[in-house]
């Protein structure tokens, strides 16, 4: 122990007496390290933005669409058939595991408040739908089950929608606004939710209930045929069997032959995050090799410096090994330099990286966020790398014949 | 009983398609408390056997007893051992470690030995008191003469209070007033109790020695003794012993 913290010294003191070749070695080290944090902080920012926003979308929802169709050659799009009825989702209700079931149907339509009005998506959603996409009320309350049954006016307003409609500090609730020219009762206003990850404005809507949008506003083919039905499941693991489950049910209620395509499309939250999270993994891999590089070639740099440094000091080495020093004292103490080395381009490279990651977080505004984990493997890594690029120079030295060694000059 | 005890001791390298028999058989014994030069041409095989009784190098055949020891069949890690408890070098060209303090060189061989830091320094300090540098202690061996380099030397070389100083030509790159005040120094700590193997191919070093081998072609030529010649060479004045 002893002779290792004594070796250590050495190390540093044989280093100092080099500055700027330590420095400049120790340079490939630093930067593989420090970019590697950065970019790493900041990926992980970007992921758990990301993931933040998958969040607003509900959790653990499950999404129903009815199938497409095509007439007349053209492909009408998702929902171009009426397929999915309300019936269909109250029977998917039935599946263990569910714990809401709702429905929409949507239609770009304006709203006029006064003497202002703005273009926007008018949802026509049961109560419940409203829980399992997340929402809720800012201010006054969602319409209830009542609601729905008489096909009540009242309407829920989005963030954007307040924003555009009504003055600053004005208070929605309880005033009218007008939607096809028919009035209709303001009751809550909704918490904001901002962009989803396609960079569409969520919060630019109003919800009406179900029936009202199916009767009155936006009139339908058939009744009860729905835009889109959603389910929330209690718990994430069990979103892939209740997904089976929908397929084998709606292929039953809507008679499909076993050769027949499904007339209706599944949506599973977690699939939208795989792909998310499939992004993150290719990028996490590109930083990985990045950050191989680097420290490669940091390594490479290291070895360099380190040959040239034992034939510089075949001498020492010589003069070591005739006052007793035996071959693997020789060896520590080169694999000692070089590790210090690495070790501390390591470290410079964690500050300059966490550094880094403070200054584009405060800067560009990207989250970044710093884990220790990154920071002990960058810097386990670095350590590593000098242990093992540190190896074939020190075992060169501690290879080296003493009586020739002591005549180099 | 003889320090050191040698028989038919052969060292062959190979250097390409020659073999050079640098020993052809070296049978030799010293007692402890001796001071002995060893003399030859270059080429006459002396530094080949320098070397083997430093533990540096190991014979083709023969044996070497160190003092009772023998090392002619240990392995690297044994012989480092020996080198590091038992022998003390003083070379030509001092071979101090540069850019080092005289004090940290000296500790050097108990860096390899588990001594606390603490004993080492005192252990030096008092190895350089010995050689009459106490107040160098904190140069470094270019603020050094020469002279003072080589006390340097000896000093690391007998703060392990070895059982043998090997000297390989201790004065060859010192001037005459340098070399008297080494050999002074050495043969004091000679009086003292250290045996001394002196390499060299001066005579004047020579003279310091009680007993003179003569090596020519791997051989030993001659072994002569002369009683009382070095005691009434001996200039006490000049070295800091």
């Amino acid at each position: 122990m002893n002779f290792l913290l004594m070796t250590v010294l050495v190390a540093f003191r044989v280093l100092g007496r080099n500055r700027m070749r330590s420095a400049l070695t120790m340079l490939g080290i630093i930067i593989g390290v420090g970019a590697v944090i950065a970019m790493v902080s900041i990926g992980e920012g970007a992921k758990a933005a990301v993931q933040a926003q998958i969040a607003t979308f509900g959790t653990n929802v499950i999404t129903i669409l009815p199938g497409s169709m095509t007439v007349g050659g053209v492909w009408t799009g998702h929902g171009g058939a009426v397929t999915l009825t309300v019936t269909d989702v109250e029977e998917l209700k039935k599946i263990p595991g569910v714990m809401y079931a709702g429905w929409a149907k949507r239609d770009a339509m304006q709203v006029v408040h006064e003497n202002k009005n703005w273009f926007t998506t008018i949802n026509g959603v049961s109560p419940d739908y409203l829980v399992i996409r997340g929402w809720s009320a800012r201010n006054g309350e969602f319409y209830a089950q009542a609601d729905m049954d008489t096909a009540a006016k009242v309407v829920l307003l989005g963030n954007t929608i307040v924003k555009n409609l009504f003055e600053p500090g004005e208070d929605p609730v309880g005033s009218t606004i007008r939607i096809k020219n028919m009035p209709f009762k303001v009751v809550g206003t909704l918490e904001a939710k901002g962009y989803d990850t396609r960079g569409t404005d969520q919060d630019d809507v109003v919800f009406i209930p179900f029936t009202t949008a199916e009767r009155k506003v936006m009139g339908t083919k058939f009744l009860n045929s729905i835009g889109a039905g959603f389910l929330s499941a209690e718990s994430p693991e069990q979103m892939p069997q209740i997904v089976d489950e929908v397929k084998r049910i709606l292929r039953l209620r809507h008679k499909l032959r076993p050769a027949q395509e499904d007339d209706f499309t599944v949506r599973n939250q977690i699939d939208i995050a795989k792909v998310q999270e499939g992004t993150s993994e290719s990028m996490k891999l590109l930083l990985l090799a990045v950050a191989s590089i680097s420290l490669l070639v940091g390594g490479i740099g290291i070895m360099n410096i380190l040959l040239v440094s034992v034939t510089e000091r075949t001498r020492e080495i010589g003069i070591r090994m005739a006052v007793g020093a035996k071959r693997r004292h020789i060896l520590l103490q080169f694999l000692v330099e070089a590790v210090v080395l690495s070790a501390m381009g390591g470290l410079i490279g964690v500050g300059l990286g966490v550094a880094g990651a403070k200054a584009a977080s405060s800067i560009a505004g990207w989250p970044a966020i710093i884990s220790a984990d990154i920071l002990v493997i960058a810097f386990g890594f670095s350590a590593l790398v000098g242990v093992f690029f540190g190896l074939y120079p020190a075992n060169k030295a501690s290879r080296l014949n003493p009586i020739e060694a002591l005549r180099y000059e | 009983m003889s320090l050191i005890v040698s028989r038919d001791l052969v060292k062959t390298y190979r250097m390409g398609e020659m073999e050079v028999h640098a020993l052809r058989g070296v049978s030799l014994e010293i007692a402890a408390g001796e001071l002995v030069a060893v003399m030859g041409a270059s080429g006459s095989g002396k530094s080949t056997l320098m070397n083997i009784l430093g533990c540096l190098d190991a014979p083709t055949s023969g044996t070497y007893k160190l003092e009772g020891i023998d090392v002619s069949t240990l392995g690297e890690s044994l012989l480092a051992e020996i080198r590091n408890s038992k022998i003390g070098f003083v070379f030509q060209n001092f071979n101090l470690i540069p850019r080092t303090t005289a004090l940290e060189n000296v500790q050097l061989p108990m860096f390899y030995r588990g001594i606390s830091s603490h004993d080492q320094k005192a252990l030096a300090v008092h190895a350089l008191e010995r050689v009459g540098l106490a107040d160098r202690q904190r140069h470094h061996p270019a603020q050094l003469s020469g002279g003072q380099q080589q006390r340097v030397a000896i000093a690391r070389a007998l703060v392990t209070n070895p059982a043998i100083i090997l000297a390989d030509e201790p004065t060859g790159n010192l001037d005459s007033q340098a070399s008297q005040e080494i050999m002074a120094t050495l043969t004091t700590l000679n009086t003292e109790g250290i045996t001394i193997i002196l390499v060299t191919h001066e005579p004047d070093v020579a003279r310091y020695a009680r007993r003179t081998i003569m090596m020519k072609d791997g051989m030993i030529l001659s072994d002569r003794s002369s009683k009382g010649m070095p005691s009434a060479r001996v200039v006490p004045q000049e070295a800091g012993v």
